[in-house]
């Protein structure tokens, strides 16, 4: 048994909600929780804007002609919706809020390593976002978030310098957390927290920081490129110069490949985390989970060709690159075994952030099987292009990250808050969400089979059916998102007090109290046990 | 970070190390090697990096994991560059189907 | 005047770490992960710059003849000497020598500067030989002898290479020397000494990094054979 301070169950118990008040409290805080939250509400609002690009979409699509805007308006909607849902949601989302909130806790120490460098990531992410606001209102971008050149460095008369300006600043906040959480996790854990008794959320973040390291400066590089060729109308890209539209190409896939596994690894920590809580048992095979997480980080740098099979890109190294999308698959295949082999005979209990993880489970699936149709140099020459594509990668970014990233709010809303949601209105909230996703998505792979093209603002009039329903999907996938907005701020105020450990998790920032103060521990804890501890005849709550 | 201190003397032989080397590069460039001219002048290069990561930045007495990271940077800037040198270098082994292409692909070496 | 070691700690520990050996290795990892940061950054630039230094070596070569070979020598050398002074400065800093640590500062931030001199002085060269992308490219009598044989529109690759890849450089270069006078004014405050010296071996590492790219991009883009 771990012997930290357990804090009393008083209301208004000083904490790192009450500990100061005031704007300047908020906006100059060094303390990792306020952070999280800074980045949460952020990231709420481009999840919004994000998302008010997708509903436009989905509207202008009920008709194969089109419903709502001109093409050109049409090709800005998808352009904005990619970089605004990858670039400043997806990205950050679990890294930012969940990791910058419980790595410090779940390390046991105070802050993460280098506290201002945090706060410093925030207002590069904030400035990025402003720049590419901007670039929307001044009239937008109309590349598709993958910027190809040379339309995006020569062609294209709308704000790429500013939207690139934007990501580059960006892509600095990501680096900052992933370089903190790689420090922090190397030389701040708690006596007696050894590698192999870190809970996975612990590896997540730290395979995803590496990644954020390794692959962020090299986006970096290749934006500014795209702008210095945008503002100054020469550079390496331009065929007039002897240039190569694929130099760019594979430039920006050795990031943006590893770049979905920043998205995709966090919310499988969280995963984790869920459902060894919500089956009371040690996650199987906890060492190759720990591995599978590394395998991901390091095999996901390989495959970047596979985004470029159809682009005349040598097909020898288009069969290595197929070879080895093979290969990263099955590090995540291992860890959907691991996950049903922890639920076989567990004592399972389906609160809400278990449902959002057990969808996670089977979208996650069909998102990672559907990839391997398109790893396959073959069948990819019939679906590039298509809206399988893009079922494919929603399945895995909305069916997976996004509803691990709700599974992990729900989970640790509690810590975070102190107070706990109604269970009622949450499992309908995610039930909405797993129906409504399903609705918007599926018939996207049928749509991408049949050959309906991505990106085109109008399709032939065969596929409107499966159009309608895909639209009405998004209707009821949005109806779904905007339900736990609702009650979660409601909680905030009005939910009841949530105790130090109201779900009976293993871990250390459940040794704490809800919210736990700005110290995060009165003493720093010793770990005296292997993660996931959960004994058979415990019950939930402490 | 509890590291030894190195002498004076020996940062001042590895400058005078980096300045031979300096000079040797530039002296090759001037000599007809062919293909070796590249080979000389990035052999050079790595040794004078060498040079000044083990003395100048200390790595002679750091830790494993300060070296573990230094050879992962290195190594995936290696990645990089090789994957994407490989696309290029047999882009044209074979040429594109007859019913695909309607200009024969440029000549390279 | 710090002169334990309670009290120097209690001058630089940050609350977050548990004792300045902590903090200090944490600040060793953490610069060392953002020099790899660096090292993906230039070296994107670097794996463009290999791709088309094969596919249009001849322009690439001629566009390297254009180029001061001596200057760029000198200034390698320049360069290679404010790396001594500032490990010498580190070294300083760790003895608690606050004169020659002060010293040895300021003989970096000059020799850094002689470099962005020359530089500049480069620079100014390639507007008057008109050889600048974009901004002033009009090559003319031997520049443009020089240029012709490997193709014109492959040699402006090869410019934009050279002013993206060394304004990149002078970029960080610009930084470096911002970061060291920040160090001389704390030094001369003494806010440094055997036990505190970790803001000293940070800058120190980027520094030498800085050194580290442009070791790579003077032969890269100054001594690409065939002046013989």
């Amino acid at each position: 048994m771990s012997t930290a301070t357990l804090e009393p169950r008083v209301h208004a118990q000083r904490n790192y909600l009450n500990d100061d008040y005031g704007w300047k409290s908020w906006l100059f805080t060094l303390d990792h929780k306020r952070i999280a939250l800074l980045y949460l509400v952020s990231i709420t609002f481009f999840f919004v804007i994000g998302g008010s690009f997708a509903v436009l979409m989905r509207i202008h699509l009920v008709e194969p002609g089109g419903a709502l805007v001109q093409p050109e308006t049409y090709n800005k909607l998808f352009t904005l919706h990619g970089i605004v849902m990858i670039f400043f949601f997806l990205i950050p989302s679990i890294p930012a809020v969940l990791g910058n909130f419980l790595v410090p806790l779940m390390v046991g120490a105070r802050d993460l390593a280098f506290p201002r460098l945090n706060l410093l990531s925030w207002y590069i992410y904030i400035v990025g976002g402003l720049f590419t606001l901007y670039s929307a209102i001044a009239g937008g971008v109309d590349t598709g978030w993958t910027f190809y050149t040379p339309y995006s460095s020569t062609y294209s008369n709308t704000q790429v310098t500013a939207v690139a300006i934007g990501v580059f600043i960006t892509g600095f906040s990501s680096i900052l957390t992933g370089l903190n959480f790689i420090v922090t996790i190397h030389k701040m854990r708690a006596p007696g927290l050894t590698w192999f008794r870190m809970p996975l959320f612990l590896w997540a973040m730290y395979a995803t920081s590496i990644i954020m390291v390794l692959g962020t400066p090299v986006l970096a590089i290749t934006i500014f490129l795209l702008a210095l060729e945008h503002l100054f109308h020469v550079g390496i890209f331009s065929p007039a110069l002897g240039g190569d539209p694929l130099l760019f190409q594979h430039l920006f896939w050795f990031y943006s490949h590893p770049a979905v596994y920043i998205m995709i690894l966090p919310a499988m920590g969280v995963v984790s985390e869920i459902i060894a809580c919500f089956a009371r048992k040690r996650i199987f095979g906890y060492k190759i989970v720990a591995f599978s997480s590394v395998a991901i980080a390091v095999l996901g740098f390989l495959v970047w060709g596979h985004h470029m099979f159809v682009t005349g890109q040598s097909v020898y190294a288009g069969l290595i690159f197929s070879l080895l999308s093979f290969l990263v698959a099955i590090p995540s295949a291992i860890k959907v075994f691991n996950w049903t082999s922890t639920l076989y005979k567990g004592s399972i209990s389906y609160e809400a952030p278990m449902l959002y993880a057990l969808g996670f489970i089977g979208l996650f699936t069909m998102g990672g099987l559907t990839g391997l149709f398109l790893a396959s140099l073959a069948t990819d020459v019939h679906l590039n292009g298509t809206y399988f594509i893009v079922a494919h990668f929603h399945y895995i970014m909305v069916g997976g990250a996004v509803m691990g990233y709700l599974g992990g709010i729900h989970f640790w809303w509690p810590k975070i808050s102190g107070r706990k949601y109604p269970n009622g209105w949450a499992a309908l909230a995610a039930a909405i969400i797993f129906i409504g996703f399903n609705l918007t998505f599926f018939p996207q792979f049928i749509l991408g089979y049949l050959g309906m093209p991505r990106r085109y603002a109008f399709y032939p009039a065969e596929f409107q059916v499966l159009n309608v329903m895909s639209s009405a999907g998004a209707t009821v996938l949005g109806v779904g998102y905007l339900i736990p907005l609702v009650y979660l701020i409601w909680s905030m105020r009005y939910g009841p007090i949530a105790e130090p450990n109201p779900w009976g998790a293993t871990g250390l920032e459940w040794k704490t109290s809800s919210p736990p103060p700005t110290e995060n521990f009165a003493e720093i804890p010793v770990v005296t046990e292997e993660a996931y501890a959960y004994a058979p005849e415990e019950a939930a709550g402490d | 970070m509890s590291q030894p201190i190195v002498s004076q003397k020996t940062y001042l032989l590895v400058f005078l190390g980096l300045v031979v080397l300096t000079i040797l590069t530039t002296g090759v460039a001037f000599i007809d090697l062919g293909p070796f001219n590249t080979v000389a002048a990035l052999a050079i290069a790595f040794t004078k990096m060498m040079l000044v990561i083990l003395f100048f930045m200390g790595v002679r007495h750091s830790s494993g994991l300060v070296r573990i990271i230094l050879v992962a940077g290195f190594f995936w800037l290696a990645l990089l560059i090789a994957f994407t040198t490989a696309d290029y270098r047999t882009r044209y082994w074979t040429s594109a189907p007859e019913s695909w292409s309607t200009t024969a692909p440029p000549t390279h070496p | 005047m710090i002169e334990t070691e309670a009290q120097a700690q209690h001058a630089g520990l940050a609350h977050q770490f548990e004792d300045l050996e902590q903090q200090q290795d944490a600040d060793a990892l953490g610069i060392w992960i953002f020099l790899v940061t660096e090292i993906m950054f230039f070296g994107g630039l670097f794996a463009a710059y290999a791709i088309y230094r094969w596919l249009y070596f001849p322009a690439f070569q001629g566009g390297s003849h254009i180029l001061d070979i001596r200057l760029g020598a000198a200034n390698t050398i320049v360069l290679l000497a404010s790396s001594l002074t500032m490990a010498l400065a580190v070294r300083s800093a760790q003895a608690g020598h606050r004169r020659s640590l002060l010293l040895f500062l300021a003989a970096t931030v000059i020799l850094g500067g002689i470099f962005l001199g020359v530089k500049a002085v480069e620079y100014n060269q390639k507007f008057v030989e008109h050889v600048v992308p974009s901004l002033d490219w009009a090559p003319e009598g031997q520049t443009l002898a020089r240029l012709t044989p490997g193709g014109l529109e492959h040699a402006q690759i090869y410019f934009f290479f050279y002013f993206a890849m060394t304004g990149l450089h002078a970029l960080h270069m610009i930084i470096g020397v911002g970061l060291l006078l920040w160090l001389v004014l704390r030094a001369r405050k003494g806010d440094f000494n055997p036990h505190y010296f970790a803001p000293v071996e940070v800058v120190g590492l980027y520094w030498h990094f800085v050194d580290i790219v442009w070791i790579f991009l003077f032969p890269l883009l100054y001594l690409i054979g065939g002046r013989y």
